[in-house]
């Protein structure tokens, strides 16, 4: 294992829990709509004006609404493993916020061994590795 | 009173990768339409560009650009930029000009030059940007249109070889049309083959980017009859709405979207509120459609798009292409020009493409391509950050 220090990929976008970690998002005051990535300014719903908003851990539980699978290398700002390793992609509905929250999923597991419906939830898995640190991120894990 | 505006020319530079500076294409494009309009560039009133934000300065001011590329003769010029949609909301901008009675003739045009590869974010760590977001993440855009496709297969029973149905049939279609860039006829075979981008969509499920120009000549309905040309095809109805809060489908370039805790969900999704628009204005409804021109991203995409301009039932499209409903020689035959997936994405010139070939189809001029009597025609399109059009013509 690196002896590295482990930071988030995205500051301030997940805690850095690593048992039971939790997206950072934010939630309207007026009228109780989620966001994420946070939003702490102006509300989007358009039947709201508010600019009052709390912080507030999401759902790390949720449904795979769809997913695919990333078969080559993306561009920059992506940092790929060499040689390039095809990761899996899902997203993923949250029931009280409904919304979708996309994100990769665990290493090692195969576009064929998820579904539609599938419960997942949140892990942090490493995205890439700096001279520095290690930078972890939210992905997705069918739950056993 | 009637809304409507005369398509009297129109014009296309072949797709491809050339490699020539956008400026060349939009000029060529913009010549054919003043030509096939049989009127004066001098007689043109307005410009309206689509922009590119590929290619500097002179592509966010394209209306200049090409303007002054064809030759300073006075006339107005605006430039819009609306991503796929660019086309449309250039041509909107034409239309209300024309309807408002300060022009009578404008030339509506878009080109671009594209770099090779995937399409990449701006450097630095820009978190704030969406964009930047998901590149960072590793979701590129085959990512989304795969989680479509595959959301249609788990959900609706739709299987790889109905995506590669629409492929073939699309580089059947587009086999002899002289403004596209691949001109293939791809077989089934040929796309289970070709290499796996984003689970289920393969290499010849996606669509490329290319270089390309099209242009369009409109004016008032006044104009065209003392052009002798009253019957002309017509623009009967610009739709160019934005979403609905809450959109319950991720789209590019967002990581999530938004939450309907509090909104709910929308009785439409973004893509079929597109069309709802367009029927209103033109007063016609989807049994009266001829043609479609349709944004095929993605192939599977195509088949999402049947449900959102209400040919059939959701869930239903992958029958339409089976039974070859929207092939040549079908009830309602679909990107009869051979779609995206003989062209690739000029971006700005793409929406204005979908318009030229259902004017060719309206006037009989579609050749090999030909719909046998087409009457009414239909694109529709969406781009990123809440950009979409869907245009109806009619003869």
């Amino acid at each position: 294992m690196s002896a590295k220090p482990v930071n988030a990929a995205i500051e301030g976008w997940h805690t850095l829990d690593t048992d039971k970690p939790q997206l950072l998002g934010s939630r309207c005051d007026s009228c109780g709509t989620y966001y994420f990535p946070k939003m702490l300014k102006y509300c989007r719903n358009p039947g709201c004006d508010s600019s009052d908003f709390s912080e507030v851990p999401l759902s790390r539980t949720g449904k795979i609404w769809s997913y695919t699978n990333a078969c080559y290398k993306p561009p920059e700002p992506f940092v790929a493993d060499d040689p390039f390793v095809p990761y899996s992609i899902a997203a993923v509905e949250l029931a009280e916020e409904q919304m979708i929250v996309l994100g990769q999923v665990v290493k090692g597991v195969d576009v064929d061994q998820l579904k539609v419906g599938m419960d997942v939830e949140l892990v942090l898995e490493t995205l890439h590795e700096t001279e520095e640190d290690t930078k972890v991120t939210w992905k997705w894990k069918p739950v056993a | 009173m009637s809304n409507d505006i005369a398509i009297l020319g129109v014009g296309m530079h072949p797709w491809g990768k050339w490699g020539h500076n956008f400026v060349d294409y939009g000029v060529h494009a913009a010549r054919a339409a003043i030509a096939d309009a049989g009127i004066d560039w001098k007689d043109v009133g307005f410009v309206s560009g689509a922009a590119t934000m590929r290619n500097g300065y002179p592509g966010y001011v394209a209306g200049a650009t090409f303007a002054q590329a064809l030759g300073w003769q006075g006339a107005e010029v605006n430039t819009s930029y609306a991503a796929c949609a660019s086309g449309s909301q250039a041509l909107a901008a034409a239309r209300t000009k024309i309807l408002s009675g300060e022009c009578e003739v404008a030339l509506v045009v878009g080109a671009d030059t594209t770099p090779k590869g995937f399409l990449a974010p701006a450097k630095g760590y820009r978190p704030e940007d969406p964009d930047w977001v998901r590149f960072y993440l590793g979701i590129t855009n085959p990512t989304y249109f795969a989680l479509y496709a595959r959301r249609r297969m788990d959900v609706y029973g739709d299987t790889e070889e109905d995506f590669g149905l629409v492929k073939v049939k699309n580089s059947e279609h587009g086999f002899t049309n002289p403004n596209a860039r691949y001109k293939k006829k791809f077989t089934l075979d040929d796309v289970a083959q070709s290499a796996m981008v984003a689970d289920p969509l393969r290499l010849l499920n996606v669509c490329a980017t290319s270089d390309g120009g099209a242009a369009i000549i409109v004016c008032s309905m006044d104009y065209a009859k003392k052009m002798g040309k009253g019957d002309a095809v017509k623009v009967a109805a610009i739709s160019t709405v934005t979403p609905t809060f809450a959109s319950e489908v991720v789209e590019m370039p967002d990581i999530a979207t938004d939450s309907a805790a509090a909104a709910g969900v929308e009785a439409h999704r973004f893509r079929a509120s597109l069309p709802v628009k367009a029927y209103e204005e033109a007063g016609v409804g989807p049994e009266d459609v001829s043609v479609a021109e349709v944004y095929d991203l993605s192939s599977a995409l195509e088949l999402d798009w049947y449900e959102d301009l209400q040919f059939c039932k959701r869930g239903e499209a992958a029958q339409l292409v089976r039974e070859g409903v929207t092939k040549l020689g079908g009830r309602l035959p679909v990107n009869t020009s051979g779609g995206l997936a003989c062209f690739g994405e000029a971006v700005p010139a793409q929406a204005l493409a979908q318009v030229c070939e259902l004017t060719w189809q309206l006037r009989g001029q579609a050749g090999d391509r030909q719909v046998d009597n087409a009457k009414v025609g239909i694109t529709a399109n969406q781009g990123l950050f809440g950009h979409g059009s869907s245009v109806i013509v009619k003869r």
